[in-house]
C-alpha cells in the first residue's frame, strides 16, 4: 500500500446542534481511489468540504502529507475540487476557465496554452477553447471543470457527486473515463457519491458512511460480499437480512431451519442477522430445497427475473435467470459461503470504527 | 395563445393607448411644432441656451453622483442578504422596501422638515452644542433626497443578481487558489453586471427627471432640467418647449435602456 497522505484525526461537526460528524477518523493513501458512500445526511459532502476547506471542524485535525491544514483556507491547499453542477464560470471561454487557476499562480503564456491544450484532449474535447460554457453539454461541462482542476497539478481530487446531474448512459461513460483519467495522472481521487453501482465500480477503497459515522472501509468486493451490518449490506445492493441464531461455529438455524455456513467465532447460540444476496437464493424443486415456500411476486428485470418468495415467514428476495410463476411451489438451497454471519447492532447508532484503509 | 384570451388584454390595452401612446403622440406633435402649428426644431434647439443647458448640466451631474452613490452603499448591503439564510433575508428586504409604501411627496417632505434651518436635526445637533447643518437648498440636499427615495431600486436588483451566483461557483474560484480580492473582482462582480446595470437605470432615469426632490430639498433656487419644464407646462405654459425639451431628456433615457437591454439579457430589474 502506498504512503499515507491525507489522516482525519477525531473530526466532529455539527450544524444548528445537529451532529453530522461524531470523531471520524480516516486515512487516505496516495494514488488511491477513494469512495465515500452514503445516504444524504450521511455527513460524506461534509467531510469533503472539510477536506477542501469550505467547512471549519469544530473538533479534530486534517493532516496533508504531514502538514496541519485544518485552518488553511482552500486557495491556499494542494487539492482541486469538482462540484456536483460543475461551476464553470460562464463569464467566460473554456480556456479562461481551464486558465484561471494557472493566472492565479502567474504561469507563462505558453506553459498555459500547452496546459489547456493537454487538459482539453486529457478530457476529449479537443477544440472547445473559444466556447462558452453554456453552450456545452452537462457531460461536456463536467469534463470542462474536470479539467479546471487537474491542469493545476493536484495531489488530490475532490469530486462532489459530479456525475449526478448527469442521465444513465453519460454517467456509466464518464465512470470509465474517469478511472482512465485517474490512471493517466496517478493522483489520489476522493469521490462523494450516494451510488452504491458508482462507488463499486470505480473505486479502489469504499467508505460507508452513515449519520456521522464510517460504518465500514474496504474494496468494493469486500464491502459486497462481506458487509460487517446490516445498514450496509442493506445499502449496497439488494439483499435479504433475516434475523438467525448461531448455533455453533459453521452452522445457523435461520427461521428455525439450519443451514451450513463458514463462519466462525460468533458462539454458541448467538442472536446474529444473516445477509444473502437475492442472486445466492437458489430456487430449486420443493423436495430439494432446504426449505419449501410459495412464488408471491414475479417482476421481468431484463438480465433475469426478480421473485418474491414466501418461506417459513419470510419474504426471500431471489433473482434467478429461470423463470418459477407466481403460485409455484418451490425448494430454496444457499450455499453455505453465501451466507454472510453479521453481529447484531448495539444500537441505533453503530459505533465508529476506526480502521486503517 | 387562443383568440378568447386575446382579448383579456383589451382593458389594459385599452389604458395604454389612452393614457401612454396618445400622451406620446402628443408630446412629439408639441415638441415638433410651434404656437401656430408650423414644424420646427427650435424646441428642441432650445436645450442648447445657457439656462436650460445649465439645468441639464446639474441634472446629469446630481443624478449621477447619486446612483454612484447609491451603488456604493447598495452594493455590499446587497452581497450580505444574498448570502444571509432564507427566513432572515426577507425580513431585512422588506425593511428596505417599507419606505416605498409610503407616499413619495410625503418622505421628501418630511426630509425637508428635518433638514431645516430649525429642523429636527438642527435641534438634536445644538442640544449636544454642536454647529447646525447648513445642507437645505444646496445640491447636497436634493442628493440626499434621490439617494434616500431610489435607494431601494438599487438594492433589489442587485440582490437579485447576486443571490443567483452559485456560492459553488465562488468556492471553485477559492479552491483554484483565488483569494477573496481577486475571487470578487473576476467572479462576483463580473456575474453580477446585468443588476448593476438594472439598478443603475431603476435609479439613474427617476433622479434626471425629477422636479419634485429639487424643488423641495433645493428650494426653487437649483433649477434641474425637470423642474425647467415643469414650470415651461404650468407656469409659462408654452407645451411647445416643454414637450420639446421632454424629448431631449427622452434620448437620454433611451440610451440608458438600450444599454441595460445589452447588458440585462435575464431580466433581473423585471420584478419591480
Amino acid at each position: 500500500m502506498n504512503k499515507e497522505l491525507i489522516q482525519l484525526i477525531d473530526i466532529s461537526k455539527s450544524f444548528d446542534g445537529q451532529m453530522v460528524l461524531d470523531e471520524l477518523n480516516l486515512n487516505i493513501h496516495e494514488n488511491e481511489f477513494v469512495t465515500l458512500l452514503g445516504p444524504s445526511g450521511c455527513g460524506k459532502t461534509t467531510t469533503l468540504r472539510i477536506l477542501g476547506g469550505f467547512a471549519n471542524p469544530d473538533k479534530g485535525r486534517v493532516i496533508f502529507d504531514g502538514q496541519d491544514i485544518t485552518h488553511i483556507p482552500p486557495n491556499k491547499r494542494q487539492l482541486n475540487t469538482v462540484f456536483q453542477k460543475y461551476a464553470l464560470f460562464t463569464h467566460m471561454t473554456i480556456a479562461e476557465n481551464i486558465a484561471f487557476g494557472l493566472k492565479i499562480k502567474k504561469k507563462s503564456k505558453s506553459y498555459i496554452d500547452d496546459k489547456i491544450r493537454y487538459a482539453l484532449k486529457l478530457v476529449n474535447l479537443d477544440g472547445y477553447e473559444n466556447r462558452m460554457p453554456d453552450s456545452l453539454s452537462g457531460g461536456q461541462q463536467q469534463r470542462i471543470a474536470i479539467a479546471r482542476a487537474i491542469v493545476n497539478e493536484p495531489k488530490v481530487l475532490l469530486l462532489d457527486e459530479p456525475l449526478g446531474a448527469l442521465d444513465l448512459k453519460l454517467r456509466q461513460e464518464m465512470q470509465y473515463e474517469l478511472i482512465r483519467m485517474k490512471n493517466e495522472l496517478g493522483i489520489t481521487f476522493v469521490y462523494v457519491t450516494h451510488d452504491q453501482e458508482e462507488a463499486l465500480t470505480m473505486s479502489d477503497t469504499v467508505v460507508v458512511m452513515n449519520q456521522g459515522y464510517i460504518q465500514q472501509i474496504g474494496t468494493p468486493e469486500s464491502i459486497y460480499n462481506e458487509p460487517e451490518n446490516a445498514f450496509v449490506a442493506d445499502f449496497i445492493g439488494d439483499s435479504n437480512i433475516i434475523p438467525a441464531t448461531m448455533i455453533e461455529d459453521k452452522l445457523v438455524s435461520i427461521l428455525g431451519t439450519r443451514f451450513a455456513c463458514v463462519d466462525t467465532g460468533f458462539g454458541r447460540n448467538r442472536p446474529v442477522d444473516v445477509v444473502i444476496r437475492p442472486e445466492d437464493v437458489i430456487l430449486v424443486e420443493p423436495s430439494e430445497g432446504i426449505i419449501q415456500g410459495v412464488v408471491t411476486h414475479l417482476i421481468f428485470k431484463g438480465v433475469h427475473y426478480e421473485m418474491e418468495v414466501q418461506a417459513c415467514g419470510f419474504e426471500w428476495l431471489v433473482q434467478s435467470t429461470t423463470l418459477f410463476p407466481v403460485g409455484k411451489e418451490v425448494g430454496i438451497q444457499v450455499d453455505p459461503f453465501n451466507i454472510q454471519i453479521m453481529n447484531k447492532p448495539e444500537s441505533e447508532d453503530e459505533e465508529a470504527v476506526i480502521l486503517d484503509i | 395563445m387562443t383568440s378568447k384570451s386575446k382579448w383579456l388584454s383589451a382593458p389594459y390595452l385599452f389604458w395604454s393607448a389612452v393614457f401612454i401612446i396618445i400622451p406620446l403622440c402628443m408630446v412629439f406633435y408639441y415638441g415638433l411644432t410651434d404656437k401656430t402649428g408650423a414644424f420646427t426644431l427650435d424646441n428642441i434647439l432650445a436645450i442648447t441656451s445657457a439656462g436650460h443647458a445649465k439645468a441639464l448640466r446639474l441634472a446629469l451631474l446630481l443624478s449621477f453622483t447619486s446612483t454612484i452613490v447609491c451603488f456604493l452603499l447598495a452594493y455590499p448591503l446587497a452581497m450580505i442578504l444574498a448570502n444571509m439564510k432564507v427566513k432572515r433575508h426577507n425580513f431585512i428586504i422588506l425593511i428596505f422596501i417599507l419606505p416605498m409604501w409610503m407616499n413619495f411627496l410625503l418622505r421628501t417632505l418630511a426630509w425637508q422638515t428635518l433638514l431645516e434651518k430649525n429642523g429636527v436635526i438642527n435641534h438634536v445637533l445644538s442640544f449636544f452644542h454642536l454647529p447646525a447643518l447648513q445642507i437645505i437648498n444646496t445640491p447636497a440636499a436634493i442628493i440626499l433626497g434621490m439617494v434616500y427615495n431610489f435607494l431601494p431600486f438599487m438594492v433589489l436588483p442587485l440582490y437579485n443578481a447576486l443571490a443567483k451566483i452559485d456560492p459553488n461557483v465562488i468556492n471553485a474560484a477559492r479552491d483554484l487558489g483565488a483569494n477573496h480580492f481577486y475571487t470578487f473582482i473576476r467572479i462576483i462582480l463580473p456575474l453580477s453586471i446585468p443588476g448593476i446595470i438594472s439598478g443603475i437605470t431603476m435609479v439613474f432615469i427617476p433622479a434626471l427627471t425629477t422636479f419634485v426632490i429639487s424643488s423641495l430639498l433645493g428650494g426653487g433656487k437649483l433649477l434641474l432640467i425637470g423642474d425647467v419644464i415643469e414650470q415651461e407646462f404650468t407656469r409659462m405654459s408654452n407645451w411647445h418647449l416643454g414637450s420639446g425639451l421632454s424629448m431631449v431628456l427622452m434620448i437620454f433615457i433611451v440610451i440608458n435602456m438600450i444599454l441595460s437591454a445589452v447588458f440585462d439579457k435575464e431580466g433581473e430589474g423585471s420584478m419591480l
